[in-house]
C-alpha cells in the first residue's frame, strides 16, 4: 500500500471563485443506464395511447354537433342540439332528464353528508382511540370492492322495500346505498391524509398544552385534514353522478338512468350531457390533483437539492 | 485480469488482490446543470491504492465528483483519466469501477449471494467460479453465513457490507463510496468505517470516499479533499488539514476552532495581547482572523496577570475530555478543551491562557 | 391518487388509557357500525344467502341447479373470458403507459392530467362510455361512417360475423371494456413503477449491466407481483361491471350481471327460484378468490418496497 507523502497543498483563498460563473454549453449525452424511457419512446407511447383514448370523446362531441342527415355525403354541423336544451318547447321532453339531474344532485348532497358525518368522525375516532380497529375499518371500506354493486343490489331490493315503508320511496333514500358504494373511494384520501399528518401526536401535543377534545378536533385535527376531506367529497360527487346500477334496480330516476332513457328518443341531448358530465368529473379530479401538490401558504412543493 | 480457480477455504482479502490499484486523475472537471455550475474546475490526483475522502457540506459538489468519476454523470469540460486513459466517453457499465451507494442499492428480489454474484454474471463468469468468488467476498466482509438471506432481512450495517462485497468481487480498478455510512447508527458507523479501511488496505484498491462527516474522513483516509461550492479548497493528509488549514473555511470545517480577531505583522500574529507564530503562509499584514484550537487554550481558576478573564457558560463532559464554553468580558464566546478533572460550573470566573502554538489566519472581512 | 391501493400505515398507536371510560367511548362507533350493518352487512347476506331459500322460505340447495342451465353457464363463461382478455390486454397496455410516464414529475401537468383522466374513465364512465362508443363505432359512429366513405360499406364495425353491429354483440364489449381497463391499470400500477428505485438502475450499471439486463433481471422481476396483482384487479373490475353492458345490450342477457338483472325483474327463465341470489353467490365466490390472490401479491410487492 502506498501512502502519499504530499504536503498540504495550500490554495490561495483569493483564487477560489467567489461568484458562480455563467454555465458553459451543456454536453447533451443522455445517460443510457436509467430505467426511464428515452424521450422518443415516451412520446410515441403517450401519443398513440392518447390519440386512441381521445377519439371516443371527440366522436361524442362530433355527434352532438351533427345537424340533420348527410346530404350528398356531406354532414352539416351546428349547435342546434345544444340550443334545443334551452328551448322551452322541449321542456316536456327533457323534464325527466332534468328531474334526474336534480335527484342526483340531492343524492350527492346526502351522500357527502354521510361521508362527513358518519365516515370522517369514525375514522378520526378510530385513529385516536381505537388504533387496533384501523385494519377492521379499512377492511370494511374495502368490502364494497369485493362485493360489487351488481351483487349488493340483490340485497338492496328487499332492504329498500322496508326503507320505503319508513321514509317513503323518495330518490334521496338511495343515498344510504350509494354511501356504501362510495366507501372505498371516500376512505382512501382521508386515510392517506391521516397517515401523513400523525394525528395522534398532534392531538397529544394539543392536549398537553391544555386544549380540550373539542378544541383539538376543531383547531388541530380538522384544519390538517382539509386536503383529504376535500378530495373525499369531490370523489364522492363524481361517484354519485356516475352511479347507474343501484338507481336502475331500485327504479329511481337519477342522472344516469335518465340519460339512458332519453337516449332512445333524443340521442343528441344524451351525448351532450354525457360529455358535460365526463368533463365535469375530470375537472373535479384535476382539482384534487392540484390540491395534492399545494402546501398551506400556497407554495408548491419543490425538490430539495442534495 | 487473471481468472483464478480456487479452493473453498481461502478467506483473506489478500488472496483477492491480484492487481495494483489504478491511478486516477481529474483534470479541470467542470459540470453544469441547467442554470447552475456544480463543479468549477476540479483537479485531483489519486495514487495507486490511495484512500481519499471528499469532505464538504451539502451541495458542495462532492457527490457530483464521485458520480462523474463513475460515469453516472457526464461532465461538461475537463478530463477524467483512469490509469492514464480518458474515460469521459466510456459508459458506466464499461468503466470497471465498484460503487457502494448510500442505501437501498441491494436488489430486493435476489438473495445476498445472488446480489454479490451479479457483477460476475454480467462479466459472463461461469456459475462455479461465481459461487466461490461471491462466497469469498462475503467471507471477507464477515457475512459468509448469510448468503441465502434477502436484503429486507438484514440490518442496515449488514446491507452495506453486502453492497461492499458486491462492489469488490469483480476486482474493479477503483472503488467509489457515496456516503455509505450516513444512514447507519453511530456505533455501526464507526465499526464499519474501520472495516472498510482495513479491506481497502488489504486489497490495495484506489478508493474515493464521499462524506459530510469530518471526523469520519479524518479517521480513515490517506488524504482528504475539502470541497466547497464546486471546487476543492485543500487536499492533504488529515493531520495537515487539522494543523495547517489553508483557508478559513477549512479551518472551521475541519475540527473545532475559535475564530478571534488578531493582527498580523510578518510572521507574528498578535491575539489577546499575546504573540503567536504564524502557521504556514499568510495573507498581507494587517487585520486578520486567527483560528485557535480549543486544545491550545488552558483553563484555570487561579488569578494571573497574563491570563484572559472569562465567565463559564456551560461545560460538557465528553468521556475522555471536557469541552467548556466561556464568554470573555467583551462578549466573545470561546470553546476550551481540557482535562476532565477540571470541572467548571456555569458562572465561574476563570482565567484563559494561550498555549502559544502556531495559528492559521485569514483576512478579516 | 384516487383509487384503491393498499396503505402502509405508519402512525403510532394511541396511548393506552384505563378502560373505565372505554365503555362510554365505544358508543362513538355505534352510528357508523349501525349504518354498515343495515346497508352493507344485511344486503350482502341477503344477496348471497337468498340463493339458499325457495319461494316458500324453506332452506334448500335446489336453487344451485341454476348453474346447470346452459344459458346461465354460457353467460358466466362470457363474463370470464371477456374479463380475462380485457385484463391481460389492458394490463400490458397500461404497463406500457406507466413505463412511458416513468421519470416525469408527479405534479407535472402531464401527470395530473393523465391521473385525472384515468380516474374518470376507469371508475365513473359506465353509461357514458357506452354512448362514447356508440358515437365512435356504432352504426352511425364516426369511424364506421368513415370506413363506409372510403368504400368499406360492410366493415368490421357495422357487420361483424354477419350479425350486425359489432358493438351490440358480446365480442363488441371488449372495446369499451378496454377503455376503462387501461386507465385502471395506470392508476393501480403506477405506484409500483415509481417504486423502482434509481439506485437499482445505477447499481446495475456500475456492475456492468445494460438497460436490457436491468429490465430483464431486475425491473421486471421486481414488478411482477404488482403487475399480476393489478391484472387480477382488472379482471375483478371487468367481471363485476354492469352499466356499460346494460347500456349497450338491453335486449338479452349475455353476461352474468345482465343475468342478475333479468332474474330480478322477470323471474324464472330458469325454473328455480331466487336465481339472482344464486348468481350473486357465484359472483361473490369468484370475487373472493380474486381479491385473496390480489392481497397476497400486494403483500409480496410491498415487502420489497421497504
Amino acid at each position: 500500500m502506498t501512502r502519499s507523502n504530499a504536503t498540504a497543498e495550500l490554495i490561495d483563498p483569493a483564487a477560489v471563485a467567489t461568484t458562480t460563473p455563467t454555465p458553459g454549453p451543456l454536453r447533451l449525452s443522455r445517460a443510457r443506464f436509467a430505467a426511464e424511457p428515452t424521450k422518443a419512446t415516451r412520446r410515441i407511447i403517450l401519443t398513440v395511447v392518447g390519440v386512441v383514448f381521445i377519439v371516443p370523446i371527440l366522436a361524442m362531441v362530433e355527434f352532438s354537433l351533427r345537424v340533420g342527415q348527410p346530404v350528398n355525403n356531406v354532414q352539416a354541423y351546428g349547435f342546434t342540439h345544444y340550443l334545443a336544451i334551452f328551448d322551452p318547447a322541449n321542456n316536456q321532453a327533457y323534464s325527466n332528464l332534468f328531474q334526474g339531474i336534480g335527484n342526483s344532485l340531492g343524492i350527492c348532497a346526502i351522500t357527502v353528508a354521510i361521508v362527513l358525518v358518519l365516515l370522517l368522525p369514525t375514522m378520526i375516532f378510530v385513529e385516536l382511540k381505537f388504533p387496533k380497529l384501523r385494519r377492521v375499518l379499512e377492511f370494511i371500506c374495502i368490502i364494497p370492492v369485493t362485493i360489487p354493486s351488481i351483487v349488493l343490489v340483490v340485497g338492496f331490493v328487499p332492504v329498500y322495500s322496508i326503507v320505503a315503508q319508513i321514509f317513503g320511496s323518495y330518490p334521496w333514500t338511495m343515498a344510504f346505498a350509494v354511501g356504501i358504494i362510495v366507501l372505498p373511494y371516500a376512505y382512501r384520501p382521508i386515510a392517506a391524509n391521516l397517515a401523513a399528518v400523525e394525528v395522534v401526536v398532534l392531538s397529544e401535543a394539543g392536549r398537553s398544552l391544555g386544549a380540550g377534545w373539542g378544541s383539538v378536533l376543531m383547531r388541530v385535527i380538522l384544519p390538517n385534514l382539509r386536503r383529504g376531506i376535500l378530495a373525499s367529497c369531490f370523489i364522492t360527487i363524481a361517484v354519485v353522478l356516475g352511479e347507474y346500477t343501484i338507481a336502475s334496480f331500485l327504479s329511481q330516476n337519477t342522472f344516469q338512468t335518465a340519460l339512458l332513457l332519453v337516449q332512445h328518443t333524443d340521442p343528441y341531448v344524451a351525448v351532450i350531457f354525457a360529455v358535460l358530465a365526463l368533463v365535469f368529473a375530470f375537472v373535479l379530479l384535476l382539482l384534487i390533483g392540484r390540491l395534492g401538490s399545494l402546501r398551506p401558504g400556497g407554495t408548491r412543493l419543490t425538490r430539495r437539492s442534495a | 485480469m487473471t481468472v483464478s480457480t480456487r479452493t473453498a477455504a481461502t478467506k483473506t482479502a489478500a488472496d483477492l488482490a491480484q492487481r495494483e490499484g489504478a491511478t486516477v486523475e481529474l483534470l479541470n472537471v467542470v459540470k453544469d446543470y441547467a442554470g447552475h455550475r456544480a463543479l468549477t474546475g476540479v483537479n485531483l490526483s489519486m495514487a495507486p491504492g490511495e484512500f481519499i475522502s471528499l469532505l464538504g457540506p451539502s451541495g458542495c459538489g462532492k457527490t457530483t465528483v464521485l458520480r462523474a468519476l463513475s460515469g453516472l454523470e457526464t461532465i461538461t469540460e475537463g478530463r477524467i483519466l483512469i490509469d492514464g486513459s480518458d474515460v469521459a466517453q466510456v459508459p458506466v457499465n464499461k468503466r470497471d469501477i465498484g460503487m457502494v451507494f448510500q442505501a437501498y442499492s441491494l436488489f430486493p428480489h435476489l438473495t445476498v449471494q445472488q446480489n454479490v454474484e451479479f457483477g460476475l454474471r454480467m462479466r459472463k463468469v461461469d456459475a462455479a467460479s461465481r459461487r466461490t468468488r461471491a462466497q469469498d467476498a462475503l467471507d471477507m466482509v464477515g457475512l459468509g453465513h448469510l448468503g441465502e438471506r434477502y436484503a429486507h432481512q438484514l440490518s442496515g450495517g449488514q446491507q452495506q457490507r453486502v453492497a461492499l462485497a458486491r462492489a469488490l468481487v469483480t476486482r474493479p480498478r477503483v472503488l467509489l463510496l457515496d456516503e455509505p455510512l450516513s444512514a447507519l447508527d453511530a456505533k455501526v458507523r464507526v465499526q464499519l468505517r474501520d472495516e472498510i479501511r482495513r479491506i481497502q488496505t488489504d486489497l490495495g484498491i484506489t478508493t474515493l470516499f464521499v462524506t459530510h462527516d469530518q471526523e469520519e474522513a479524518l479517521a480513515v483516509s490517506d488524504r482528504v479533499a475539502v470541497m466547497r461550492e464546486g471546487n476543492i479548497e485543500q487536499v492533504g493528509t488529515p493531520e495537515d488539514l487539522y494543523t495547517q488549514p489553508a483557508t478559513s473555511f477549512v479551518a472551521t470545517f475541519v475540527g473545532l476552532s475559535n475564530p478571534v480577531a488578531a493582527e498580523l505583522a510578518g510572521e507574528t500574529v498578535t491575539a489577546f495581547g499575546m504573540s503567536l507564530p504564524l502557521l504556514g503562509t499568510g495573507p498581507r499584514d494587517g487585520a486578520v482572523t486567527a483560528y485557535i484550537r480549543p486544545e491550545d487554550i488552558t483553563l484555570s481558576s487561579a488569578e494571573s496577570a497574563t491570563g484572559i478573564p472569562a465567565t463559564v457558560v456551560v461545560s460538557s463532559f465528553l468521556g475522555s475530555l471536557r469541552r467548556t464554553q466561556v464568554r470573555l468580558d467583551d462578549g466573545t464566546l470561546l470553546f476550551v478543551q481540557h482535562d476532565v478533572r477540571v470541572r467548571p460550573l456555569t458562572g465561574d470566573r476563570v482565567m484563559l491562557e494561550l498555549a502559544g502554538r502556531p495559528v492559521a489566519v485569514s483576512v478579516r472581512e | 391518487m384516487t383509487v384503491a391501493t393498499p396503505l402502509a400505515s405508519a402512525t403510532t398507536s394511541g396511548a393506552g388509557r384505563p378502560s373505565r371510560r372505554r365503555s362510554v367511548v365505544w358508543l362513538g362507533l355505534v352510528p357508523f357500525a349501525a349504518y354498515v350493518l343495515l346497508f352493507l352487512a344485511i344486503p350482502a347476506v341477503l344477496a348471497v344467502g337468498s340463493g339458499f331459500f325457495d319461494n316458500t322460505g324453506n332452506v334448500t340447495l335446489a336453487n344451485l341447479a341454476a348453474f346447470a342451465n346452459p344459458q346461465i353457464l354460457q353467460h358466466f363463461w362470457n363474463s370470464i373470458w371477456i374479463s380475462a382478455v380485457t385484463a391481460v390486454i389492458g394490463a400490458i397496455i397500461g404497463a406500457l403507459v406507466c413505463f412511458a410516464l416513468l421519470g416525469t414529475k408527479s405534479d407535472s401537468f402531464l401527470r395530473t392530467t393523465v391521473d385525472s383522466a384515468s380516474s374518470v374513465l376507469a371508475q365513473f364512465g359506465g353509461i357514458m362510455l357506452a354512448f362514447a362508443f356508440i358515437a365512435t363505432i356504432g352504426a352511425q359512429g364516426i369511424i364506421t361512417k368513415w370506413l363506409v366513405s372510403i368504400g368499406l360499406v360492410q366493415n368490421v364495425f357495422n357487420n361483424f360475423d354477419s350479425k350486425g353491429v359489432l358493438l351490440y354483440q358480446v365480442v363488441g364489449l371488449l372495446i369499451p371494456y378496454l377503455y376503462f381497463q387501461v386507465p385502471l391499470m395506470v392508476i393501480t400500477f403506477m405506484p409500483a413503477m415509481e417504486g423502482l428505485k434509481s439506485t437499482w438502475a445505477e447499481a446495475n450499471a456500475t456492475l456492468g449491466g445494460t438497460r436490457a439486463t436491468f429490465w430483464w433481471r431486475i425491473g421486471m422481476p421486481i414488478l411482477a407481483p404488482a403487475f399480476f396483482g393489478s391484472l387480477i384487479l382488472l379482471f375483478a373490475n371487468s367481471f363485476s361491471s354492469y352499466a356499460t353492458a346494460a347500456a349497450l345490450i338491453s335486449s338479452q342477457a349475455v353476461i352474468t350481471p345482465l343475468d342478475i338483472k333479468q332474474q330480478l325483474t322477470s323471474e324464472t327463465v330458469v325454473g328455480v327460484s331466487n336465481t339472482a341470489g344464486v348468481l350473486a353467490l357465484g359472483m361473490v365466490i369468484v370475487m373472493i378468490v380474486l381479491m385473496t390472490g390480489y392481497s397476497a401479491l400486494q403483500r409480496r410487492a410491498s415487502r420489497w418496497q421497504r
